[in-house]
């Protein structure tokens, strides 16, 4: 499922398109938040509002929101780059000729997943001692009969499924999008190639149908990034304030 | 074309597992997402928490000034609506002293022109009654001579012996006036 290498060219191991866009896409953000946030004007021109605005965005509405409290602040830079990381990555997929979301290949799911794995139970581990493990798989209320049945549950859903889950579904959403449209786009130049005029004329509905999906696509792949960061902040809630679940 | 396309996908889909990562794919994202990180952990947090720090600031103390103005702007209203009430009963005071300084004045004046004219009035009786008494002495004396020295000049002797012609003339006038105030009564 790999493209191939575009240094050494061609090659299965090598510098591929898709380690040149993550690169690329580090340099935009970093690029466009400094320019944005350098000016620290009181009252913002058109690219600091941006900036403002997009930042906002995420310090507002995903950290404040789900995290709150007074310390939420410090989680905010986690969750401001993991949304613009995601999402310029994703809509690479979304750019003619680029055409290619970096995490339709699986490994930088797997990465930030895990850097979120880590985080969250290391906020859990600071916060309550040794003593998160139990708040996060022993819920309270529940009748001690059933705890044998609810605690393995626990385990499984919290500390094994969840970092699957959630690189997963990243990485199933980027690569089911990105294979809809190149599937859709082998399709029309497959049926405009046909002899048969009726079956040439066929190619408009595919073509009508994929610039349907591409639009879902690109709905989608910023939807996948504030889900991911989403997400993200839920889980850093829940390892803060273990002992209020 | 389409025949290699195909048999390539093929070809790669037999080869890799799609669950399978690149390493190298998964070293060059973690590497750049931990510079993305860095930066703005290290510039554009800060940056643009402090604008908006700043900005709060900003707002919240034009409030703050735009209040203490207000208040300042009510007390010293406040002050002049004091003072103005302060100034209207001053008026009214000194009005109404002013009033009652000129009735006091005026019934001093009126007691001081009524002493005035009594004393005059008084001072004219006495004058008067003094200028009658002389006016009876001198009158006495004259029409005593006056009518001795008729009374010489008709009898022919001398009747220049002032004791005896005095004596005479007194009781003259002593029968007159017992006459006149038997005719008065």
């Amino acid at each position: 499922m790999h493209l191939p290498a575009i240094l050494p060219w061609g090659a299965a191991d090598g510098f591929s398109k898709q380690m040149l866009l993550v690169i690329l896409s580090v340099v935009i953000i970093a690029t466009f938040f400094v320019l944005a946030a350098r000016k620290q004007q009181l009252v913002p021109g058109k690219l600091q509002f941006a900036g403002e605005a997009a930042y906002g965005f995420v310090r507002n509405s995903i950290a404040k929101d789900i995290i709150g409290g007074r310390d939420f602040i410090k989680y905010v830079p986690l969750l401001f780059s993991l949304f613009f990381f995601i999402l310029v990555n994703n809509i690479y997929g979304a750019i003619p000729l680029i055409q290619l979301p970096s995490f339709s290949h699986v490994g930088g799911a797997y990465v930030l997943a895990a850097i979120v794995y880590v985080t969250w139970i290391g906020i859990g581990i600071k916060k309550n001692g040794l003593r998160y493990f139990k708040l996060a798989t022993v819920p309270s209320g529940v009748p001690v009969y059933i705890l044998p049945i609810v605690i393995p549950i626990e385990i499984i859903s919290n500390f094994l499924v969840r970092p699957v889950t959630h690189s997963l579904r990243l990485f199933a959403t980027m690569l089911a999008g990105h294979l809809i449209v190149m599937i859709a786009g082998s399709g029309i130049e497959y049926l405009v190639m046909q002899e048969n005029v009726l079956l040439k004329g066929t190619s408009v509905l595919v073509l009508a149908g994929a610039i349907a999906m591409y639009m879902l696509e690109a709905l989608i792949m910023a939807l996948q990034a504030y889900v991911f960061t989403l997400l993200t902040a839920i889980y850093i809630e829940g390892a803060l304030h273990a002992d209020s679940h | 074309m389409n025949q290699l396309i195909i048999s390539a996908a093929t070809e790669g889909a037999e080869a890799a597992n799609p669950l399978v990562p690149n390493l190298w794919e998964m070293g060059v994202v973690l590497a750049g997402f931990a510079v993305l990180f860095f930066i703005v952990v290290k510039f554009v947090v800060p940056m643009f928490e402090k604008t908006f720090a700043e900005r709060a600031e900003a707002i919240e103390g034009g409030i703050a000034k735009a209040e203490k103005a207000q208040a300042e702007a009510s007390a010293a209203l406040e002050e002049y609506k004091q003072q103005l009430t302060d100034a209207r009963a001053e008026a009214n005071r000194i009005r109404e002293e002013a009033r009652a300084e000129g009735a006091q004045i005026l019934a001093e004046l009126k007691e001081k022109a009524a002493a005035e004219s009594a004393r005059i009035t008084a001072q004219a009786h006495v004058q008067i009654e003094s200028e009658r008494q002389a006016a009876v002495v001198s009158l006495r004396s004259e029409v005593g001579t006056l009518a001795t020295t008729l009374a010489g000049r008709i009898v022919g002797e001398t009747l220049e012996d002032d004791a005896r012609a005095a004596r005479v003339v007194d009781r003259f006038l002593a029968d007159l006036e017992s006459q006149n105030a038997g005719v008065a009564k």
